[in-house]
This record gives C-alpha cells, structure tokens and sequence, in this order.
C-alpha cells in the first residue's frame, strides 16, 4: 500500500557553496590576507579600481587578483600582470557569476604566503553574484555614475549584502543626471550605514579615502 | 541565470533527505523564497524537468512559497510588507526613512515522499 510522508528539512538552497566558501575563508585567514569580492554591472570601472588600488599599494602590500570572466579573454589578468601582481584567471565558461568551487580552484594557484591582499573581481552582474558568498571578508560593490541613481531600488539584494559601496565616476556628475540624495536614500533604506567611497578612477578623486580603508583591514587581518 | 546552479542543489538536497528516508520516491517539493531573493521560478521548474528525470525525485512538483520584504519605518515605528518589491515611502506617515528588516529567505522547507 502506498504512503504518502512529509518530511521536514529546512536547509538552506545556498549551502553546499556557503559550507565551501566558510573553508576558503579559513584558508585566506590561516595566510592572513584579506579578500574582497568586487562586484559591479559591466563597465563600472572593477578593473580600473583595482589597477588604481595597485598603483597606490604597490610598495606597501603585495596583492593578489582573482579574475572572473565569463569568456576565454584575458584581457584583464594581462593588465594586472602588468602591473607587476599575480594574477589568476577564472573563465566562468558563459556562466554569469563566480561561485566558491571556482574561487577555491583559483586560490590553489595563488602564492598565498605572500599575499597580504586579494581582490575578487566577479563577473560583470548585478543579479547573479550576489547569491553566491566565496569565503571573502567583505563583498564590495561599485556603482558608477552613468548607471543612473535608480540602482539600489532595482537590485536591492546585491545593495544588502555588501559591507562597502564604491560610488565611481564622480568626474562625470555635471554631465549626467543623477541625483546623489535619492541614490544615498535607496542605500540607506536597504543597507543602513554602509560605508562608502565616492571616487574618480580617471581623476584619481577619493582613491586616497578607499586606499586608506583598504590599509586598515588588511593591517587587522594581517599575521605578524 | 544562476537558476541552474540553484536547481541543482535543491535536487541534491531533496534526493538526499528522500534516500534518508527510505522514500520510493518525491511526489512534491516546498520552497521558501523570500522576495529579495531574485530568482524565476519558470526557470527553476524548466531545469527541474530536465535534470530531475532518472532521479528519485522524477516529476515532483515544485512549490514556490514567497515571502514578501518586511519593512519597517524609522520615523513612525509602523512595520509592513513590501508590495512588488518597490521601495516605497512608509504608508502610515510618507516617510521615506524606512528599512528593509527581512527577504532574503532561500530555503527548502520540506518535501512529500511516497514510501
């Protein structure tokens, strides 16, 4: 005879990756280093930040950059490359975000030892990577000015996950319409307090104010 | 389109539980979703269909429970649901310090196995 049961589970959907992401955070804690997760929609400048943050960092931390694309171009590893930093590539191979299976097969071939920093830059997604931890300390995103100030009321999940928000391409205000209190109004409802970074990339505006942060927590982390 | 990744693991978690409990098979699957977590359910019951076929979990149905964002205003107290995941000013006072307290629930809460 047939019998039918309900059986209660109640697991989170997400927990494979967050269990996985918990050990890539002990494996960056055990080196000491400091990881974000840079996430942004495409264009918002994640590169030009970070060849920004290495330029500024150069002699004083040694950091590391884990770079996600969804294509087979390495474009922007070669740009890090240049700058005198290890890099490695992740192609995502189509898919629109990085996960802690992929960020853990690119921690493997990082020299962890002598990294104080390590930057993620995820793929260019305002939806997808916000559903996906990777075991980093602090999700970091960038809005930038062309986007329009309309964002933190259409991707509200990525606005609260994040500890810091970079608000880039600041030299481009006069020219644009956006409205900062009403774009600081939707952050503020989703993410009260968050710390954040009005920056230009191009006039070199604000680095110094996210430079300095970055200092800080790479310095509370850090192993002496 | 991170919906295939996300099928995956609730058909990894639901055969599990289901062999745990000796089931001959999954008739149904209950979700819960709150509404800030972006995700489409066609897609999901898309993905489903294929990768659920030769499982134990064969033409089980999906259930999606969503759970609207939960408000609450700074200026007046008055706590309420969010309505088409809009952010929009309190509707007691027109504030628009406001907060979003909860949404982002993404669990499977249980399923229904034939034994």
């Amino acid at each position: 005879m047939m019998n039918n049961q309900r059986v209660t589970i109640v697991e989170k959907i997400m927990d494979a990756n967050d269990r996985l992401a918990g050990i890539n955070r002990s494996l960056l804690d055990e080196n000491g280093i400091f990881a974000i997760n840079l996430m942004a929609s495409p264009g918002a400048g994640k590169t030009s930040l970070i060849l920004k943050t290495i330029e500024a960092l150069t002699s004083q931390i040694r950091i590391g950059v884990i770079e996600g694309d969804t294509a087979p171009v390495t474009i922007d590893a070669d740009k890090v490359h240049a700058a005198g930093m290890p890099a490695v590539q992740i192609n995502t191979g189509g898919d629109c975000h990085l996960d802690a299976v992929m960020v853990n097969n690119a921690l493997q071939q990082m020299p962890l030892k002598e990294l104080d920093l390590l930057i993620v830059e995820n793929v260019g997604n305002l939806i997808c990577p916000a559903a996906f931890q990777l075991g980093t300390h602090a999700n970091v995103l960038i809005a930038s000015i062309p986007e329009g100030d309309d964002k933190p009321y259409k991707y509200p999940q990525i606005y609260r996950g994040v500890s810091a928000l970079v608000i880039n391409k600041i030299d481009l205000l006069p020219y644009v319409k956006f409205d900062m209190d009403y774009f600081r109004q939707g952050v503020e409802m989703l993410n009260p307090g968050l710390v954040t970074f009005p920056l230009s990339c191009q006039t070199g505006e604000g680095i110094s104010n996210w430079v300095n942060w970055l200092k800080e927590q790479v310095s509370i982390r850090k192993i002496t | 389109m991170h919906e295939l990744a996300v099928t995956e693991n609730i058909l990894e978690i639901a055969t599990r539980h289901a062999t745990q409990a000796q089931a001959k098979r999954v008739t149904d699957i209950y979700l819960v979703i709150g509404s800030l977590s972006s995700i489409i359910d066609d897609s999901v019951q898309f993905y489903w269909d294929i990768i659920s076929k030769n499982t134990i979990c064969c033409g089980a149905q999906l259930h999606f429970h969503r759970i609207p964002a939960q408000m609450t205003c700074q200026e007046c107290g008055h706590s309420f649901s969010l309505e088409n995941n809009l952010l929009t000013p309190c509707p007691q006072c027109s504030s628009a310090n406001i907060r979003v307290i909860s949404g982002e629930q993404f669990y499977l809460d249980s399923i229904e196995i034939e034994k």
